[in-house]
């Protein structure tokens, strides 16, 4: 939605206060952009799964990729942390940018990339450890040399976790609850310092408050990371994102773009009627 | 096609501004009719009647509030609701006005009209060509209709000037015609309401087709 006042007054454009819960200016393109999408199309085998897709991803925001079963947001954003190369059949073309460099470039180590850009995945799958070790393990594996309690608490702190479980470390990770195994996972993801969090349906196996608290979570984390996210529920990705990419079906059963816009804008006014009628629910 | 009910309902919310727009015509014409007749019983007739305006607009507000709760509409379902409630308000606001113009007729009736009514009964004829045509142009969500509209209170807010240049030269020239002359001038003055009133859908005609909200036709009054 646009204000303008044709009145001849001088006024402006003036924005409520209070409007919105967390009010945030919307992305502009001249913001810092973390990752670049130019052209991809990716094929599993023969088939191609995900055409011409481009859109940017700007720090510190979250964007979301929404959008029907099978049109691909999953396997983009398994893209972006190079998650295909572990699928045999699966081929990336085009470009992902990240800080300007192609994560599928020649020299670059898919390792390090992962560890730049984490993921949390639609099932909470902490490691079969205590809670403590399952955020120390990635940091000393990546050699973090500082004090490991500390670096413990304050990712368990970051992921809104330590008051629930700072008296159990020692206990078993998968002793926890559904949405504090994903806060533990979210938790893992920090420790090892990344600077983009991909998260693929994070909520999909969670009740409506534990979902709600990773949703505050990430409002949160935002501050300090750029965040992706897969979503099926439209609610979610209007209530937690900046930006926001519908993907859909072309004729030839492909992935594709069909509309990156800022959140307001997409869920209140969309640019394309394939938008619109996706998320006002009119299908056939 | 998907949320079948989901669709009825914002269809049925459409129907209920056609259908309130439709009550709040007839009592713009009612009480025009019983100013011109000097028309006590009409009068009352309209007064009763806005009673039942009153309860549709809730209604329809009630409706609009249960989609927004239950079925988390967005887009154009989204701004059509919000269009919607802003619409019915100004909807039973003109039916005030009218009822207004009733009450007027009760207090005044004793006495003679000062002149046969011209200019009041022709701006409630525009006004309510202009209400018709706002509402045609809210179900086709044609935004260019809607601004075309706006353009024509103009001719009702000069037929105002006019019928307050020629009360005042009533009043100057005799006194004794002051009561009937200032009765007179709030009839004109709330048939002039509702002529904003329209331009006020309008505008929300607007958003709801483009999602742009546009200040429109200031009022000079």
């Amino acid at each position: 939605m646009v204000m303008q006042q044709q009145t001849g007054t001088d006024e402006g454009i003036r924005v409520m206060p209070g409007l919105t819960a967390v009010e945030r200016p919307e992305p502009s393109y001249a913001e810092a952009t973390v990752i670049s999408i130019r052209d991809l199309n990716v094929y599993y085998g023969a088939f191609h799964a995900v055409a011409d897709v481009s859109f940017d991803v700007p720090k510190n925001r979250v964007t979301a990729l929404i959008g029907p079963s099978g049109c691909g947001k999953s396997t983009v954003i398994r893209c972006i942390n190079r998650m295909n190369d572990l699928i045999p059949s699966a081929h990336v073309e085009g470009q992902i940018l990240y800080h300007g460099v192609d994560v599928n470039g020649a020299q670059v180590d898919p390792v390090e990339v992962r560890r730049r850009i984490g993921m949390v995945f639609q099932k909470p799958n902490p490691f079969p450890k205590s809670i403590y070790d399952n955020i120390a393990w990635g940091a000393r594996i990546n050699g973090y040399k500082g004090n490991m309690d500390e670096l413990v608490e304050k990712c368990l702190r970051d992921a809104a976790l330590w008051d629930e479980i700072k008296d159990k470390l020692k206990q078993s990770g998968l002793a926890l609850s559904g949405g504090q195994q994903q806060r533990l996972c979210i938790a893992r993801a920090l420790a090892i310092s990344p600077d983009v969090i991909l998260m693929d349906e994070p909520c999909s196996a969670l009740d409506p408050i534990s979902t709600l608290k990773i949703e505050d979570l990430m409002r949160d984390l935002v501050r300090d990371y750029t965040i992706v996210i897969v979503t099926h529920n439209m609610q979610q990705a209007a209530r937690v994102s900046d930006q926001t990419v519908f993907f859909s079906l072309n004729e030839r059963r492909q992935g594709v773009l069909v509309e990156a816009s800022p959140t307001r804008q997409l869920f209140t006014n969309p640019s394309d009627q394939r938008t619109e009628d996706y998320i006002t629910g009119r299908f056939g | 096609m998907t949320r079948v009910a989901y669709t009825h309902q914002i269809q049925e919310l459409r129907d209920a501004v056609v259908s309130l727009a439709s009550m709040v015509d007839k009592a713009i014409a009612r009480s025009v009719d019983a100013l011109k007749l000097q028309d006590v019983q009409l009068a009352w007739d309209v007064i009763r009647s806005d009673a039942a305006i009153n309860r549709q607009r809730w209604q329809t507000e009630e409706r609009a509030l249960l989609i927004i709760a239950t079925q988390a509409p967005m887009a154009g379902d989204l701004r059509t609701i919000a269009a919607v409630i802003h619409i019915v308000t100004d909807l039973e606001r003109m039916a005030d006005h009218a009822a207004g113009n009733a009450r007027i007729v009760v207090q005044t009736a004793e006495e003679p009209l000062l002149k046969p009514l011209v200019d009041i009964p022709r701006m409630s004829e525009l006004a309510r060509a202009m209400l018709a045509d706002s509402i045609t142009a809210f179900i086709q969500e044609d935004a260019d209709a809607a601004r075309a509209i706006v353009e024509r209170d103009d001719e009702v807010d000069e037929l105002y000037d006019q019928v307050y240049r020629e009360l005042l030269t009533y009043m100057m020239a005799d006194p004794s015609t002051i009561n009937r002359a200032t009765h007179l001038l709030w009839a004109a003055h709330n048939v002039e309401r509702i002529g904003d009133r329209v331009t006020n859908i309008c505008e929300r005609v607007v958003f709801a087709a483009t999602g742009t909200l546009e200040e429109m036709a200031v009022s000079t009054y």
